[in-house]
């Protein structure tokens, strides 16, 4: 166990090399290998939100989409129904028994299906279909609910990064969760509150005419100027999809914030035939069903931009612009958890994990030195390794490092001692017994291997549970426990193992050393 | 260093401490329970600091008196003018919550408040974190058992598992005394413990292994009793150094850290007292020998 080929050395010191090479890339900006540890957003300051969308009201709307023509198919089939019911989970509707097979057939028809579209992916249809007696139930399949999620949540994704973007933080990361989740993690933000604010709006734009009488197809809602309760419109005029460019400006007579929009072709085509006919009426401006004005249509408006005026402040203005430009959310989405750390917070704690990593180093490498003496030098060397070492594989993986995680290199510093110490209190009891000391090294590395990689694999394994289970912080925590272990390994048994026996050979009647 | 001291001794002593303390930890996590940061119950939590120092702890209280958060508690963290303060409302409902609330602070205390920190989890994700957290520490503990029972014997692993029980029962049970908060840093704090507890066991169990080859006359007792002799130096010198790093942690890294390096200077202890103490006698019980050593088994 003592003897190493020169080829041997050669590779274990270019490893190290390599590694400390790669850890003192985080000193300053190298442009050219740009590796670096990145800082957890617990160290660096920033904020972390996870999103959920709540798909209910996109399954009942869907289902709402689904009614006329199905009504039209039943129709074309010549097949009677009768109480036509819907609700928020699904259609019933009564069939005579004779013409239900006929429905069903043409309900899951692969092709050419208006009603029901078969999803190629899953090899299922979108909707169920279940008879009770008389009775025909129509739901979504649980097949047609993930694919429904995953497009609304592909969507909200898509628009979640245009308002991000569009409010110009750095380096923002947007990713997919599961399959109702979005996380955010921008770093560096010290207030995350209009970005959440931004976040949380569906921005359903709509324009639709305020009706005289509150019959059926119309609703009230309420204008958010002044609380003024309107009778607006149930049919949508135009909505957010046909906008294709809007821009914070000021009005030009009374200096207020408001926003310039410019519909597409469609749009404006939409737009001036309704105002061309309904020229003294209002028109309401609807956002996620609160109305922001509802101006009088003083004339046709057919050149296809318009202003919106609600007494904004430049910044409500500013952030309505944004949103309209980014375009609605297919589904509401709510914030289920957010973790914000101020920038001075984290410079506290990289401070404090710092510090308190270097008392810890400082202690143990005194501890060491006084209990083995020169092979505590050895130890305290392979130590040191070891640390860059772990400095050099997380910048190598570009890693990410938090406050647990420097928690991790402290207790690897306080454990990597560990393997040492079982092969040098290992050689220890070899010497009584044995009289040559090379051979006391020899056994002693020999017999404590497989204790020291037994004791090794166990908190590897507790790393890897960590790191799959856990999250943000905490997954920086396994990922240094985890390297830690590695370059415990690597640093007691090559570069330990090399120093003692340099030691030793040159030192074959223990002059020198004691342990 | 030739210390012979007879463990064996004071097996069953130890072994009568041992549970005694599992039962007392038991009946206060099912009577007292966990005290659950945010991470696991939901709600929220704001660090702040202040810089007018003489603001007092009441007059953060006060200025807190909304009924809509819920239970509020508010405490003292680290230094003077840094407060901690965690209520049950969590923020998703009013998106501007936040703001109102710091801006509602500032004005009733006439004071400028830095946030440091905001942490809010709601219920859904709260239950799934701690759902995930008792997963892991679950899974943690069967990985464990099955890595000693490929490697040694069944005995072994069974050891191994009651010692590690002992553990993270124990240590849980001293957090419910304490009425110390579990969040999510405490979970990886009681998985580290497995590991490191784990370790010292192993290293015991190996050189136990080895005796038992070794000397075929010796009852399980007198093996034991040498190995862990043999090991003992080991045993202590790696457990002053994890501590000495632990204790630097503990006192200078920070309050974030607080929780988690007690968690684990607890750990360690007794994981170190649980590889002498329950997981070595559990050989005795069964009476391991020589034979009981599979073939397969001599290294």
């Amino acid at each position: 166990m003592l003897s190493f080929t020169k080829i041997k050395v050669l590779f274990i010191y270019l490893i190290l090399v390599t590694t400390i090479f790669f850890a003192s890339l985080n000193l300053k900006n190298n442009n050219l290998i740009d590796k670096k540890v990145n800082l957890g957003l617990d160290l660096q300051g920033g904020s972390y939100i996870l999103l959920e969308i709540d798909t209910k009201p996109l399954i009942s709307q869907k289902l709402q989409s689904k009614v006329i023509p199905l009504k039209k198919l039943l129709n074309i089939n010549k097949i009677n129904f009768k109480e036509f019911i819907i609700s928020s989970e699904n259609i019933s509707l009564t069939i005579d028994q004779e013409k239900q097979k006929k429905f069903k057939n043409i309900f899951f028809k692969q092709q050419e299906n208006v009603v029901n579209n078969f999803i190629p992916e899953y090899n299922k249809f979108e909707l169920d279909l279940e008879f009770n007696q008389n009775k025909a139930i129509i739901n979504f399949s649980n097949f047609g609910i993930v694919s429904l999620n995953n497009a609304a949540l592909k969507q909200s994704i898509e628009i979640i990064r245009r308002r991000i973007d569009d409010v110009g933080t750095k380096e923002p990361t947007i990713l997919q969760r599961g399959d109702k989740r979005i996380l955010v993690e921008l770093p560096g933000i010290d207030n995350p509150e209009r970005i959440k604010e931004l976040l949380g709006k569906t921005a359903q734009l709509t324009f639709r005419l305020v009706s005289k009488d509150d019959g059926f197809g119309s609703e009230k809602l309420i204008l958010s100027e002044n609380n003024e309760e309107l009778t607006v419109n149930k049919r949508v005029v135009i909505s957010g999809d046909n906008l294709i460019d809007a821009q914070p400006q000021f009005d030009n007579q009374s200096n207020q914030p408001m926003v310039r929009f410019t519909l597409d072709r469609l749009g404006a085509q939409k737009f001036g035939r309704i105002t061309t006919e309904n020229v003294g009426r209002r028109l309401a401006i609807v956002l996620d069903n609160s109305v922001i004005s509802a101006p009088q249509i003083r004339e046709a408006i057919t050149g296809g931009t318009g202003t919106i005026s609600g007494g904004f402040s430049f910044q409500e203005s500013t952030d309505l612009a944004l949103l309209l430009r980014s375009g609605a959310l297919p589904a509401p989405i709510n914030i289920v958890e957010e973790r914000t750390v101020g920038p001075d917070l984290g410079k506290d704690s990289i401070d404090a994990g710092i510090f308190s990593l270097i008392v810890g180093f400082i202690l143990v490498i005194i501890f060491m030195l006084i209990k083995y003496k020169i092979f505590g030098l050895v130890s305290n060397f392979s130590l040191i390794a070891n640390l860059f070492m772990m400095l050099g594989i997380l910048t190598i993986l570009e890693a990410t490092l938090t406050l647990p995680g420097i928690a991790g290199i402290i207790l690897t510093v306080g454990m990597a001692v560990d393997s040492n110490v079982l092969i040098y209190e290992r050689i220890k009891e070899e010497l009584r017994t044995e009289k040559s000391i090379i051979h006391a090294f020899d056994t002693g590395y020999n017999k404590a291997k497989i204790t020291v990689i037994d004791a090794n694999v166990t908190t590897l394994i507790a790393a890897v549970i960590l790191f799959v289970f856990g999250s943000g912080p905490v997954k920086g925590f396994a990922v240094t426990l985890g390297i830690g272990i590695v370059t415990t390994l690597f640093s007691a048994y090559f570069i330990a193992r090399h120093l003692t026996s340099v030691i030793v050979l040159n030192d074959k009647n223990g002059k020198y050393f004691k342990l | 260093m030739n210390n012979k001291i007879n463990f064996s001794k004071f097996f069953k002593a130890a072994n009568i401490f041992s549970f005694i303390s599992v039962i007392v930890s038991i009946l206060f996590l099912f009577f007292k329970g966990l005290n659950y940061g945010v991470d696991f119950k939901g709600g929220t939590l704001l660090e702040i600091r202040i810089d007018n120092k003489n603001i007092q702890i009441q007059d953060i209280r006060a200025s807190l008196n909304i009924p809509e958060l819920g239970d509020v508690n508010v405490k003292q963290f680290g230094e003077e003018g840094d407060f901690l303060i965690k209520f049950e409302k969590n923020a998703n409902e009013n998106k501007k919550f936040i703001t109102d609330l710091k801006n509602s602070i500032s004005k009733k205390i006439s004071s400028a408040v830095n946030f440091r920190r905001v942490e809010t989890v709601g219920p859904k994700v709260s239950s799934e974190l701690l759902k995930q957290g008792i997963t892991a520490i679950v899974l943690a503990l069967g990985a464990m058992l099955f890595y000693i029972w490929i490697r040694f014997e069944w005995q072994f692993s069974l050891g191994a598992i009651v010692a590690l029980i002992h553990d993270v029962v124990i240590t849980l049970g001293i957090f419910s005394i304490l009425s110390f908060e579990v969040n999510l840093s405490i979970v990886a704090a009681v998985l580290t413990i497995v590991g490191y507890s784990m370790n010292d066991t192993v290293v015991i169990f190996d050189r136990i292994r080895e005796n038992l080859l070794k000397y075929s006359k010796l009852k399980t007792n007198e093996i034991t009793d040498v190995s862990v002799n043999e090991t003992l130096s080991r045993t202590i010198i790696t457990s002053l150094t994890t501590l000495l790093a632990l204790f630097s942690i503990f006192f200078l890294g920070g309050e974030i850290l607080k929780g988690f390096s007690f968690a684990m200077i607890l750990g360690v202890i007794i994981g170190t007292y649980s590889s002498i103490y329950v997981a070595s006698p559990v050989l005795n019980y069964f009476n391991v020998t020589q034979k009981t050593l599979s073939k397969d088994d001599d290294l």
